[in-house]
């Protein structure tokens, strides 16, 4: 009985070399669990994984990237200048696209290759605008908003009065009163779209606020704005991706609606909701319906692509879908 | 019940007060030659200030506000100065709500029968064909501006169905393009929720619960999901309207129904201030109303509002 033991792990077919003794090591209970866990890698990662997201994000970077390459490229046309045939000195007016006009010309002669890229360009440059406008005024006001009790009442009553109001019509009231203009247009949009940012990060903070780290750092008295910028705002990265995202291609529809209104850019800036409402002057003869097709084109694969990524990225970016 | 309803009534007459109030002093702000169409360019300086001081443009705006008011209260909106002279807002409005009306609720109703069929759909066939084609549908909705994809639907759509290219009263073909255009924002987005609320529910213990008994599938759906869908789908429909306003602004004026959202567009193009003024506050309080009802509903489907708001008051 007592030498049964030892033979009879061998028997079991056990390699004795397994089980060989540990040296005691008194650190071994200090260390602590080393991860390498880093959340932008890991957001990045998951958001690769998509392949529609990597899809659509190289179109965006690849339009982004033309848009301000197109200029520089040689034998382009200017987006404002009305072209005259030589030999009549007559104006180019609705030309099908051919050789010398790629994507043809409008019915003044401008040549609508240049104009669409023109186009983007300025719609873009609003898109942006617009988004990080309304992503600095949201943030700013929901963090006040949901983290500061004495502002509770008073922002929830504004916010219960402009969210009454129908947006299309405020935004289409303030474009009325100020002048058609560039300002104009970001002014009007920022003043309606940093309202929903604002609901959604101050919801957030209200969730979060009282967690027992946040009041830890209230305990020993952490100043209120790195309470906001290091302890809440983290959590709401995707959150806020996800509506700035968004807000761009919702911007660049605005601006198409409200040039069909007339309240918006004047004609002589080419943007994309001008060729779209130039192009819906014409539509109904089929011949020139490319004037129409070719910017609604270009501006619906920048619509989607924003808000495919848009999508993918606060997919991506929140933590509980990190493995 | 009655006494939540009254609560929330009050509450939605104070927000509507300070709503037509905050638009009405933006209001304010209009260019001044709105009020004067064609003749402001002839005018001097000093007959567009006699002008203004007619029509009473040139008081502090409390007292522009209970003027404003105390017209109200009679029903007077006031009298177009551009779009038809000197006649009155409330005489050119009037004929043109029953086709607002009418071309929204058949809207609303068409998104929530086929948003809900279409989310159903996805939910029940997850990860195949339905439910493919349901999200690229929804994508497609949300993404592309609608100022967009309604011009093609229109140029389209009248070619391929040999639907009607604009409005006609007298023809009932002619309603339909208008509002299957102003339903399909509504669809996208009842589908979308549609999908995702079955799917979580169908998780749940009470139906795994009423699948263990031997019930059907059919009659889960029925006596279980859809009835506990009731409540959100209440709290969705302000929403709906609220788009569905947005939409036929635009709709409305493409199609030129002779309603109050094309109205509107034409009166701005026109620049006749009074008219902008009277429409839009319009259009504010009927955001106001929509949300109301929608409250109202969902006290009314809810049981738990009820007993939530008598505890309370104990």
């Amino acid at each position: 009985m007592d030498t049964g033991n030892a033979p009879s792990a061998q028997s079991d077919g056990l390699d004795p070399s397994l089980f060989e003794q540990a040296e005691f090591d008194p650190n071994a209970g200090e260390r602590s669990g080393y991860s390498n866990y880093s959340y932008w890698r890991s957001t990045f990662r998951m958001f690769l994984k998509r392949k529609s997201a990597l899809f659509f994000l190289i179109i965006l970077v690849a339009i982004l990237a033309f848009t301000f390459i197109q200029p520089l490229l040689p034998g382009q046309k200017s987006p404002t200048t009305i072209y005259q045939d030589p030999a009549t000195s007559m104006q180019y007016r609705n030309v099908e696209p051919g050789h010398e006009f790629w994507f043809g010309t409008n019915s003044i002669g401008q040549d609508l290759w240049a104009r669409i890229w023109s186009g983007t360009r300025t719609s873009l440059l609003l898109g942006l605008t617009v988004g990080i406008a309304e992503m600095l005024i949201g943030i700013t006001f929901g963090a006040l908003w949901g983290y500061v009790r004495g502002l509770d009442r008073p922002m929830t009553e504004i916010y219960n009065v402009l969210d009454n109001i129908p947006t299309t019509i405020l935004l289409m009231l303030l474009a009325y009163i100020m002048r058609p203009s560039f300002k104009t247009m970001v002014i009007a949009m920022c003043s309606v779209g940093w309202l929903g940012l604002a609901r959604f990060v101050r919801n957030q903070i209200v969730i979060i606020r009282d967690r027992e780290y946040n009041l830890a750092s209230r305990c020993i008295g952490t100043p209120t704005r790195r309470i906001i910028l290091k302890n809440l705002l983290p959590y709401l990265v995707s959150v806020i991706m996800l509506q700035t995202a968004l807000s761009i291609p919702g911007t660049i529809g605005w601006e198409v609606f409200l040039t069909y209104i007339g309240l918006g850019l004047p004609v002589n800036i080419p943007s994309l909701g001008n060729l779209v409402n130039e192009g819906r002057l014409i539509m109904m003869s089929p011949d020139l319906r490319y004037q129409l097709i070719f910017p609604t084109t270009v501006l619906s694969v920048i619509t989607i692509s924003f808000y495919v990524l848009g999508n993918a990225f606060s997919d991506a970016s929140d933590p509980r879908n990190h493995v | 019940m009655l006494r939540y309803s009254i609560k929330r009534l009050l509450q939605s007459l104070v927000t509507l007060f300070v709503v037509v109030s905050f638009v009405f002093l933006l209001m304010r702000l209009l260019p001044v030659e709105g009020y004067f169409g064609d003749r402001y360019q002839k005018m001097s300086e000093g007959e567009i200030e006699a002008g203004l001081q007619k029509m009473g443009l040139l008081d502090p705006w409390y007292v522009q506000l209970g003027h404003f008011y105390g017209k109200l209260i009679k029903g007077d909106l006031g009298t177009s100065y551009v779009y038809r002279k000197d006649v009155a807002i409330t005489k050119i409005i009037r004929p043109r709500i029953p086709y607002s009306v009418s071309l929204g609720l058949a809207a609303v109703a068409l998104s929530m029968v086929l948003g809900l069929t279409l989310g159903v759909q996805m939910a029940r066939h997850k990860g195949k064909g339905w439910d493919k084609f349901g999200t690229v549908y929804i994508v497609l909705i949300q993404a592309v501006p609608l100022a967009v994809y309604l011009l093609f639907i229109q140029l389209y759509g009248s070619n391929l169905f040999k639907l009607p290219l604009l409005f006609d009263k007298h023809r009932f073909i002619s309603w339909i393009l208008p509002a299957v255009s102003m339903s399909l924002g509504g669809i996208g987005y009842y589908a979308m929720w549609m999908r995702r609320y079955m799917v979580d529910e169908l998780n749940k213990d009470y139906i795994k619960l009423a699948r263990a008994k031997g019930m059907s599938s059919k009659s889960i759906m029925v006596k279980h999901v859809l009835r506990n869908a009731y409540v959100p789908m209440a709290q969705y429909l302000p929403a709906t309207i609220l788009a569905t306003i947005a939409g036929s602004i635009y709709i409305e004026s493409l199609y030129s129904v002779p309603g109050m959202g094309g109205l509107l567009v034409d009166v701005i193009q026109r620049q006749d201030n009074s008219m902008v003024q009277a429409l839009v506050l319009i259009f504010s309080s009927v955001g106001i109303i929509g949300l109301f009802l929608g409250d109202l509903l969902m006290a009314l489907v809810d049981p738990r509002i009820k007993l939530v708001k008598s505890e309370g008051a104990r």
